[in-house]
């Protein structure tokens, strides 16, 4: 069963999951996907409440890129664990396209996964899991070193190396 | 050698902790096996035909002699008593527990080693020339950059998920010995026309079901920017390589696809984003870097060579190994050692844990304690004194790693095959005792010279049948073994993918087709000279194939067909 | 004609064979013999609960003759697993 995590935190999904085919709900935060976002969004954004948009595995971000700041959320699906695309269309988003909202990934999402996923700029999960809470606190563990940059803060090994011999 | 700092020690710790969680949940049932394999893999556990198989990785080929006992007491302590070098440098245990893996990984993480992305859609081990820093003919030592960017693809979280499994290699000299043009990406060094050390960048090269010579993507990279590039060609790769088929998913197929020149566009878009962040490698951690790969502190010597042709002339035993086994340092009087893992009848590559304990102790004795270990399956002594080379010789004669055959008909590449490998189609290793028995004699050996032959036993190609001079596949032909040649290959810098002589072969007619290639090549070569593979190229095929076939050809054309395993 | 059920077990990945009630024996000799198609479903099924349960992998069915009094695996890949590598190692 999936639970949703945002920013280490249990919540509820503020957020209505459309699919292709459904239509757009009176009232309420709504997260559709590419095509329905392409063809409503000035309704959408008529309507005056939180609006966010999740892409296909094989759906390049770069076509929402200049949407980005009407959107407040935005949701990787990976259809399978295996399916890498979602971690490089997430720095993108983070570190080219400049996006400060949500970043959620959905679908095949487990505890395996959790640790990469947050370094490359996801901050939500639908983690397929009995304790997700659980599951994220371990996957935070895992690491505490870190050889290469990424969209999160950490510093790389290379860069507290410098640091270190600066400092003596 | 690199030395793990703090920082490499807690990571690999830490990756180690991990994977031993990982198990726990497998061996629970948290984990069912579809979700556990690609986390398996990411280190470096296989489930083979007879049990697991752990590759662990040998970084760049280099070992201490430390690291090598240590190897020696897996073997011993958790296997059978003995590992396999592979043909990327690495050395597998066939004969693992589960339930030992992560205790195996804690073991090897105390000399500094890890299976960290030995298997797995994600950067493999990175391979290099087996000389480097050593050879006359190297530009600039490649391990710092090999190093530079294992770490940057160690537990890289945007690239651990990729189409499928990406293979770099670096080369330091114009001499390529580390078959650039078959990886993912190759980098081959050379100076450019200011004379300053910069690298070509060669793309989507590989053996397998589609074997593909890579293409130069980037004709001259600065070597700074050389993480940066990798980034972007990965970068590319994850986004658009083909998911929906895992044997159309490689690069190589990729840049087929969109065609070299539309590829480079799009990596050369996204490295103009990322060129100058913080992947550009500052010059204080290339130094760091650097400091590890000084070469030790030489004796003043003076050549040899007269000496030791004397010495050849009254042992030719010791004469044909020098010639052989034996190559050049860019220091005097020093040499490059090559241990056979080839003697005859024996299993390519494979080494019991006693020998690895003597070997270990023979690069104490004749060098700075390190070792090599080469993608044909041997291992180097990079440094060996002239003076040294005949007591050397005798002690490895004692240990039977004395073959002098390096680069000779009986040095055969032979992957595990149907005896050990859960996707073979047929055995290689009894085919290769078969020749190597054949071939035993020295004098027939040096005579012919210069003849790589690669076995693979399935269209994996991990036997890099496609590159030897002879290549052998094995294929499944309704149940039974049969054996297709090729000919013409070779991974050098000038590579080429070997020409399909004909049909299969059952498994007992190939020694004696391959004697005859042999025999007609030493007919009609110009000279003692000219190799098998520039008489090749030079005749061409027919003749080869009415040695093999008779002048009737063969009796039917047949298709053999693979059965899926 | 006859089947057996061969699989991998799940803790240090040696080959293994169906035995009787239900236990995973190494050897070839001690598993069973499977002479029709229902005692070939109902062992696979049982097989598969096993595999999810996490004492075997990939259970799967494959065709044996008796030579001799000795079992060996139709296919070269299974007698190669039944039998073990076909060539020495040096240890």
């Amino acid at each position: 069963m999936s639970t949703l995590i945002k920013d280490k935190k249990l919540i509820e999904d503020p957020f209505i999951r459309i699919g292709v085919d459904d239509a757009i709900p009176a009232k309420g935060a709504v997260l559709v996907p590419l095509t329905t976002w392409q063809d409503h969004w000035e309704k959408l954004l008529r309507r005056g409440e939180p609006v966010g948009v999740w892409l296909k595995s094989d759906e390049h971000p770069e076509i929402i890129a200049d949407d980005l700041d009407n959107l407040q959320l935005i949701a990787l699906e990976f259809p399978t664990f295996r399916d890498g695309r979602g971690y490089s269309y997430a720095r993108l988003v983070r570190e080219r396209y400049g996006f400060e909202g949500e970043l959620r990934a959905i679908g095949d999402v487990l505890l395996e996964q959790l640790h990469y996923m947050e370094r490359v700029g996801f901050n939500a999960f639908e983690v397929d899991s009995k304790d997700a809470l659980a599951d994220l606190a371990i996957a935070d563990r895992d690491f505490s070193v870190w050889y290469q940059p990424s969209a999160d803060d950490r510093a790389s090994s290379a860069q507290l190396r410098t640091e270190l011999k600066r400092n003596g | 050698m690199y030395r793990y700092d703090e920082f490499d020690h807690q990571l690999v710790q830490e990756r180690v902790a991990q994977f031993r969680r990982q198990i726990e949940r497998r061996m629970s049932g948290e984990l069912n096996e579809d979700q556990f394999k690609p986390l398996r893999l990411m280190n470096g556990l296989y489930l083979q035909l007879h049990a697991y198989m752990l590759r662990v990785n040998v970084p760049y080929g280099c070992l201490s002699s430390r690291q090598m006992r240590q190897l020696a007491h897996i073997a011993r302590k958790y296997d059978r008593g003995y590992g396999h070098f592979t043909t990327r440098q690495n050395i597998q245990y066939n004969w693992v527990k589960l339930e030992d893996t992560a205790d195996i990984l804690a073991d090897l993480a105390a000399v500094e080693m890890n299976a960290m992305q030995s298997s797995g859609n994600c950067v493999r081990n990175i391979t290099a020339d087996h000389y480097a820093g050593r050879a006359r003919d190297e530009i600039q030592d490649p391990r710092v950059w090999c190093e530079l960017l294992r770490q940057y693809s160690i537990l890289n979280p945007e690239f651990s998920y990729l189409p499928r499994k990406f293979k770099i290699a670096v080369t330091g000299a114009p001499k390529d010995r580390a078959a650039v043009a078959l990886h993912d990406i190759g980098l081959r060094m050379f100076l450019n026309d200011a004379g300053e050390p910069g690298f070509e960048v060669i793309v989507g090269g590989g053996q397998g079901r589609t074997p593909v010579i890579g293409k130069t993507i980037r004709e001259w990279i600065e070597p700074e920017h050389v993480i940066s590039y990798v980034e972007a060609i990965l970068r590319i790769y994850n986004l658009y390589g083909r998911r929906d088929n895992i044997y159309k998913a490689r690069i190589k197929i990729l840049v087929k696809a969109l065609g070299i020149d539309k590829y480079r566009e799009l990596v050369e878009a996204e490295w103009l984003q990322i060129r100058d962040g913080a992947l550009k490698i500052a010059p204080e951690e290339r130094a760091r870097i650097d400091a590890y790969f000084q070469p030790p502190t030489y004796e003043s010597l003076t050549e040899q060579g007269a000496e030791l042709d004397e010495l050849g002339r009254a042992d030719p035993a010791f004469g044909a190994w020098l010639r052989s086994n034996v190559a050049d340092h860019k220091v005097v009087g020093y040499a490059l050692v090559n241990i056979s893992l080839k003697a005859p009848g024996k299993i390519p590559g494979d080494l019991s844990a006693q020998k690895m304990d003597a070997v270990a102790d023979l690069a104490d004795e004749f060098g700075w304690g390190e070792l090599r270990v080469n993608h044909r399956q041997n291992l180097v002594l990079p440094d060996v004194r002239q003076s040294d080379l005949y007591s050397l010789w005798q002690a490895l004669a004692k240990l039977e790693l004395a073959t002098a055959n390096i680069g000779l008909v009986s040095d055969m590449i032979a992957c595990p095959g149907l005896d050990f490998c859960a996707l073979a189609d047929a055995r290689s290793i009894p085919v290769a005792q078969d020749i190597g028995l054949h071939f035993a004699n020295s004098d027939k050996l040096q005579h012919v010279g210069n003849l790589t032959i690669n076995i693979s036993g399935c269209v994996n190609a991990c036997g890099h049948h496609h590159v030897g001079n002879i290549g052998i596949l094995g294929v499944d032909k309704r149940g039974k073994e049969f054996f297709q040649l090729t000919l013409g290959g070779s991974s050098d810098e000038r590579a080429s993918l070997g020409d399909r002589v004909g049909p299969g072969l059952p498994q007992s007619e190939v020694p004696d087709a391959i004697e005859r290639i042999v025999d007609t090549y030493l007919e009609i070569r110009e000279g003692e000279d000219e190799s098998f593979l520039d008489t090749y190229r030079r005749c061409g095929m027919d003749v080869f194939r009415e040695a093999v076939y008779g002048p009737e050809g063969p009796a039917k054309r047949v298709t053999p067909t693979r059965q899926v395993a | 004609m006859a089947q057996m059920l061969i699989a991998n077990r799940l803790s240090d990945g040696l080959v293994v064979f169906r035995g009787a009630d239900g236990a995973w024996v190494e050897s070839i000799a001690a598993g069973v013999l499977i002479r029709n198609d229902r005692e070939a479903n109902d062992l696979l099924e049982q097989s598969l609960v096993d595999a999810d349960s996490n004492r075997v992998i990939d259970p799967n069915l494959i065709d044996v003759t008796e030579h001799a009094g000795a079992r060996v695996p139709d296919a070269i890949r299974e007698a190669i697993r039944a039998a073990g590598p076909t060539v020495a190692v040096e240890t």
